[in-house]
């Protein structure tokens, strides 16, 4: 039976009734790195440095190395990152049981409210109201915040920094404590830099999403782009960070896969010629 | 009267851009004892301490008592044009691209008859001159005779303009116009007269008070630059490169740890790759095309400077891995000078004091201002040093390191 569920799948893949949606963004040294008081540990930005390149240094092929943190570009935060995980099991990102990386998405659509408010915060009332319309969050499902916060192609803007820290959207400590406890979620995503909104400092606890979150063994995947070309439900993400030794996240790839009855509209917006096989959508250069 | 610089035409594109020859450069042993000083910006002359006699050129000995015990002592310069020469013809390629040019035997004050290059405003002998030290397109010390009082638009003259850097009508790139150097510098190059002023800065989201009403001055084009990404920088060498006549190497991480006050080498593994690399990557994609233009007329590329640290000299342990990530950028900044040498390219470094920053909030005054560090910069462009040591503090620790590394070592050690 498993045989034939995978070989649908594939099928599906093949024959377009299910799209594959780039949820990541490009990792490049233009994309913004996560701000920290400058006496504070730093997060690396992505840096690339060339090996060689059909040159005296390597003649028939090109390669680079690359440095970045572990929380850099499109990328995933395993429970110990935060203190409030750090003593739980199976809590880095080599320890994480791999059956935790393929999960349902619960796409919540906040673009509106975050256009009109950059520290706009998604309440237990946003999530009940998703749910009156598409049922009941599915325990073990990954909370998407779309905010459309992806589309600020400019850095200046994505970081949306003033005298007062950081503005960008997330959740209050409410809706967290409702997605963890009552929802049982895998994890919590955004297209911001932090799936905590960037006054988060000031709340109580600061940075709940992380605090909660994590205290509770559940993860985080920030830089999420393209969630405006998902269903509110019904795509499944893949999001497998790489296996860092005692790692407390990784960047990573994410994919969803998205039934294509739900975006039969969009995809005859993009034209045909994309919607045979599988569609990769490229995340936006920065 | 020197007639004040116009701004040089553009260049026309379908001429041979000129290659770079340089005056003669080889020198003994012991004259590289007056190349030395010039480099320090003065007019040092050996002196003897058995019978007082001040002499040129140097020797390995005293030419009065034949003592070898000399001793190199600063010297006014000042003295008495006793005759005057212009050169239509040498063999020189340097001075028969640039004839004609202008000699004098000045006899000086302090003793020595010297041949000098002569400054256009010097009065026809007899006439009393000031000689200076400077340092040639060769790196070397050349004795100039200038006038006994400014004139105006002194620093205009042709053949002066031959040994100085002078941002006047030349177009610079400072690397972070972000910080308080970087912002004073540019005002002070645009001051002085700069044609265009590439300011650099890194993290755009990060706006310090002040960095914005430098793009309103008209000389100002902000260009993004982090030292930090190899591409970046390669990126803007493959837009500015073949332009830069000065580039000015202000990026500058500093954090105030020793080795045990901070777990980790994640700090200074941060100032490694802006003091470090990032001299080592903009050297590489920069040196190449200023090297290319070191005669290109009028407003040729000059000058590299780079923004070092009294520390570079000696570690100062409660700043001890700023301090070994800048004298890492000493050492190499020793290689770009050696490599710029055959264009005549000059390499400034700039050593201060602690500059009066977020950086050395804890440390006491004295304290150099950013916008002192800054005049001192623009100072030594026009004139001929290549190591510039500003404020009260970088003067004593260089004369304390110059007296004897080790105790400095051992001061330095017991300070908290």
């Amino acid at each position: 039976m498993g045989n034939a569920v995978l070989s649908e799948l594939i099928a599906a893949l093949a024959g377009g009734r299910i799209r594959v949606v780039d949820l990541t963004q490009t990792l490049s040294p233009d994309f913004p790195q996560i701000v920290l008081p400058p006496e504070m540990g730093q997060a690396w930005p992505f840096r690339i440095e060339e090996a060689s390149r059909y040159d005296a240094r390597g003649p028939g092929w090109y390669w680079n190395n690359f440095s970045c943190s572990e929380h850099t570009g499109t990328h995933f935060d395993a429970p110990i990152h935060w203190i409030s995980g750090r003593h739980l099991p199976d809590n880095s990102t080599d320890t994480i049981p791999a059956k935790s990386f393929i999960a349902p998405a619960c796409v919540i659509d906040c673009s509106r409210e975050a256009a009109a408010d950059a520290d706009f915060l998604l309440t237990v009332e946003c999530l009940r109201q998703w749910e009156r319309r598409h049922g009941r969050i599915p325990a073990g499902s990954w909370i998407l915040m779309r905010t459309d916060w992806s589309k600020r192609t400019d850095p200046v803007a994505y970081q949306n920094l003033d005298e007062t820290g950081q503005h960008t959207p997330g959740p209050d400590t409410e809706a967290v404590n409702f997605l963890v406890d009552e929802r049982q979620v895998l994890g919590f995503g955004s297209e911001a830099i932090g799936t905590d909104a960037g006054q988060a400092f000031h709340f109580k606890p600061p940075y709940p999403c992380h605090y909660y979150m994590h205290g509770s063994g559940r993860f985080g995947l920030q830089c999420l782009t393209n969630l405006d070309l998902l269903p509110p439900a019904g795509a499944v993400v893949i999001a497998a960070p790489l296996k860092i030794k005692d790692g407390s996240g990784s960047p990573l790839r994410v994919l969803a896969l998205v039934p294509s009855a739900d975006s039969i509209a969009k995809s005859k917006e993009h034209g045909k010629k994309n919607s045979n096989r599988t569609r990769t959508v490229v995340g936006q250069k920065r | 009267m020197t007639r004040p610089l116009v701004r040089p035409p553009r260049k026309n594109p379908i001429l041979r851009t000129r290659v770079p020859n340089l005056p003669p450069g080889s020198r003994s042993r012991v004259a590289l004892g007056l190349t030395a000083a010039a480099a320090r910006g003065r007019l040092e002359l050996q002196t003897c301490r058995d019978c007082g006699t001040v002499q040129y050129p140097p020797r390995e000995a005293c030419r009065v008592c034949l003592s070898q015990r000399l001793e190199w002592k600063v010297q006014n310069g000042t003295g008495e044009l006793l005759s005057e020469t212009i050169l239509h013809h040498s063999n020189e390629l340097f001075y028969r691209e640039r004839m004609p040019w202008r000699l004098g035997i000045v006899r000086l004050d302090c003793g020595p008859v010297v041949v000098a290059h002569l400054h256009g405003d010097c009065v026809r002998p007899p006439s009393r001159v000031r000689v200076h030290a400077n340092i040639d397109r060769a790196g070397q010390a050349a004795l100039v005779a200038m006038p006994e009082k400014d004139t105006p638009n002194m620093a205009d003259d042709r053949q002066l303009r031959e040994m100085t850097c002078d941002p006047k009508f030349r177009k610079v790139l400072i690397t972070d116009a972000k910080s308080p150097v970087g912002q004073s510098l540019v005002e002070a190059i645009v001051k002085a007269g700069a044609d265009l002023v590439w300011a650099g800065y890194a993290e755009p989201w990060k706006k310090p008070p002040g960095f914005e009403k430098l793009s309103s001055l008209p000389q100002v084009t902000l260009v993004s630059l982090d030292l930090t990404d190899s591409r970046a920088v390669k990126n803007l060498a493959g837009e500015i490169g073949g332009r830069v006549d000065i580039l000015i190497n202000t990026a500058d991480h500093h954090r105030n740890y020793g080795i045990t006050a901070r777990e980790g080498i994640e700090v200074a593994r941060a100032e490694m790759d802006i003091n470090y690399f990032g001299l080592l990557r903009l050297a590489q994609e920069f040196a190449p095309a200023m090297r290319a233009r070191g005669a290109d007329g009028q407003s040729s590329a000059v000058a590299w400077v780079n923004l070092l640290s009294i520390f570079a000299l000696s570690n100062f342990p409660p700043h001890g891995t700023y301090s070994a990530s800048k004298a890492a950028a000493l050492s190499l900044a020793q290689c770009l000078r050696a490599e710029f040498a055959p264009a005549g390219v000059r390499v400034i470094n700039v050593f201060p004091g602690p500059i009066d920053d977020e950086w050395n909030q804890a440390l006491p005054p004295p304290k150099i201002a950013p916008s002192r560090v800054a005049a001192d910069i623009v100072e030594t462009l026009r004139g001929s040093a290549e190591d510039v040591f500003p404020g009260d503090v970088a003067e004593d620790w260089l004369a304390r390191w110059r007296d004897n590394p080790k105790v400095l070592e051992r001061e330095l050690a017991a300070m908290r």
